[in-house]
């Protein structure tokens, strides 16, 4: 299991409910049941994904999270989670503002835009950046809304939303972000791993 | 209980009042089983029969002479898999396979019912199955399924006995029937009524069968149950052994021939009264309207785990529809999970060999049983 998922596991304390919006193989999730005794529903739009999440007995459904999400109610998940995804949407601040009213928590991470190999990649390549987290390219990628960490921390400082954890992943290297280290997590950090509440 | 004509019978002694406020008792189930009970009775699967099914689920049909109508999916090491599971299924009250229907003789009078049947519904159709639960012993049934009509009956059965099944699949089916499914059985009942041969419900007693009208019943409803692609692919404007067309009205394209075919066969099986009865109580069914137009109350009672199955080329029971189920389930947190094959095969698809929905069928059912097992 990647060490993304190890870190949010982490932030998750044993027999919650957990909904994963955007759950793939159902990798974090099947983790989650087994380890922490954790109610965890997933939510995907691939039904390949679907049907592998079936396969491993996981409760999935096949939907599409800009869409499907406002049929749960309000706080009705301890923790919403969702990985490396915010960008792909069309609109990822009411995808944010789901994800909040649905979990009392939310923990979303983003593949860093800041990082300084995408910063090099398009100093001197002049392209658009191709990295470890950002694979694709630029008209075959799914991301739309690109962001930094910084970006993020700001987006979320002027919505309001209360962080409660902010981590940032390095080569499997995890640490806090601080308002007074956030420039250097910025340039160094693959991920960036929010523990947010509204 | 009788085995008759290879038809298992429970006797139902128990007065049961139906929907249109009329009691029926000592009234016949007729019900098939395949696979074994086991000794905790925990792995009891009971499937609900479509409009034209029958509880001859898999196998052959003695009465019939052909397949079992789910024979793609139940079976030794199938999606239902009968090596593991005992699987029940009993033929809908209204039906013409051996339960109480329109072609019994009243008691009272000795005639045959014809259309003074009682009008029943899916509800009734479920209280009427669930004496097979008292009949065989089983407390708790390990999953109740079901196409269609059948998936109707899934989603009456875990709301009138909410405690009474440990998970709940319906498939490609809805919990209201909408307007254009009522007009389709409508053109079917019309169909058999038109037929000079009906003669207002009594033929069997004038020794005659409204057969025609019955095929057209059958030939209208059986293009609903594909899809157009599938159709176009199939068929597309094939002749039927001729080199050209014929400039009349014999079925000069395969798809003629296929449905006239298909409406023919249909008449050595089924009853038209029991189509009529039968189409009327899926028209009846609103499970929204039950529980006054919030179907999540349906289901709140139950601590089962729900998979919902959807077709995409499914026009009759959409996606949408089956989604509506799903919605109502997550917004009581219930535990449901939801998938919508890719097939081009229409309604029909769940009765076909369409792997993808038979593996999602079987991975949920087996790995719900592994943790069923763990739980104890």
């Amino acid at each position: 299991m990647k060490n993304e998922f190890k870190v949010i596991s982490d932030l998750i304390e044993d027999n919650k409910k957990v909904l994963d919006v955007g759950c793939a193989d159902g990798t974090l999730m099947q983790f989650l049941k087994e380890n922490k005794n954790i109610n965890v529903r997933g939510l995907e739009i691939s039904k390949e994904k679907v049907q592998e999440c079936i396969a491993k007995g996981l409760t999935v459904i096949e939907g599409n999270a800009e869409k499907d999400l406002k049929q749960f109610p309000d706080k009705s998940f301890d923790y919403v989670v969702l990985s490396q995804t915010l960008q792909a949407f069309l609109s990822p601040e009411l995808v944010l503002d789901e994800l909040l009213r649905v979990g009392k928590k939310a923990i979303v991470t983003i593949p860093n835009f800041g990082n300084w190999k995408v910063r090099l990649h398009l100093l001197f390549k002049g392209t658009m950046p191709i990295t470890k987290s950002l694979p694709e390219q630029w008209h075959s990628t799914p991301n739309l809304h690109m962001c930094t960490i910084k970006d993020f921390v700001n987006f979320i400082k002027s919505k309001e939303i209360k962080m409660i954890k902010t981590l940032a992943l390095n080569n499997n290297n995890v640490s806090n972000i601080t308002n007074n280290n956030l420039g250097t997590k910025n340039l160094f950090a693959d991920l960036g791993i929010f523990l947010i509440e509204k | 209980m009788n085995t008759e004509k290879n038809i298992k019978t429970l006797i139902v002694k128990k007065p049961l009042k139906l929907d249109c406020g009329k009691t029926i008792n000592n009234f016949p189930v007729a019900f098939e089983t395949y696979g074994s009970l086991n000794e905790n009775k925990d792995n009891a699967i009971l499937v609900f029969h479509a409009l034209t099914g029958d509880q001859f689920v898999t196998g052959l049909n003695p009465i019939t002479k052909k397949d079992g109508w789910w024979s793609f999916a139940v079976g030794p090491d199938k999606a239902i898999d009968i090596n593991k599971y005992f699987v029940i299924c009993s033929n809908v009250i209204g039906g013409c396979m051996g339960s109480y229907g329109p072609s019994h003789k009243d008691p009272e009078t000795q005639k045959t019912f014809g259309t003074d049947f009682p009008v029943i519904t899916i509800n009734d159709m479920v209280n009427a199955q669930y004496n097979l639960l008292e009949h065989f012993g089983i407390k708790k049934l390990f999953a109740i399924t079901g196409g269609s009509m059948g998936g109707m009956q899934v989603l009456q059965f875990i709301t009138n006995f909410p405690d009474k099944a440990k998970t709940v699949i319906p498939i490609a089916t809805t919990s209201s029937h909408s307007a254009q499914n009522i007009a389709f059985n409508e053109l079917g009942r019309q169909a058999i009524t038109a037929d000079s041969n009906w003669k207002d419900g009594n033929y069997e007693t004038n020794n005659i069968n409204p057969g025609k009208g019955l095929a057209v019943a059958r030939m209208a409803a059986h293009i609903t149950y594909l899809s157009k692609k599938g159709l176009q692919e199939k068929f597309g404007r094939k002749l039927q052994e001729r080199e050209d067309l014929k400039f009349g009205f014999d079925a000069d394209f395969q798809i003629e021939s296929y449905l006239r075919y298909q409406g023919s066969v249909f008449v050595d099986r089924f009853d038209a009264n029991s189509y009529l009865y039968i189409t009327r109580a899926m028209d009846y069914f609103d499970l929204v309207k039950q529980f006054n137009g919030n179907l999540s109350d349906a289901f709140k009672n139950t601590k089962a785990k729900f998979f919902i199955i959807s077709f995409t080329s499914d026009w009759l029971y959409p996606t949408q529809e089956n989604k509506d189920i799903v919605i109502a389930l997550n917004s009581i947190g219930a535990d449901v999970g939801f998938v919508e094959i890719v097939s081009d095969k229409g309604h029909d698809s769940f009765l076909l060999d369409v792997p993808d929905f038979l593996n999602a069928l079987k991975n949920f059912l087996d790995k719900s049983y592994t943790e069923l097992k763990n739980e104890k």
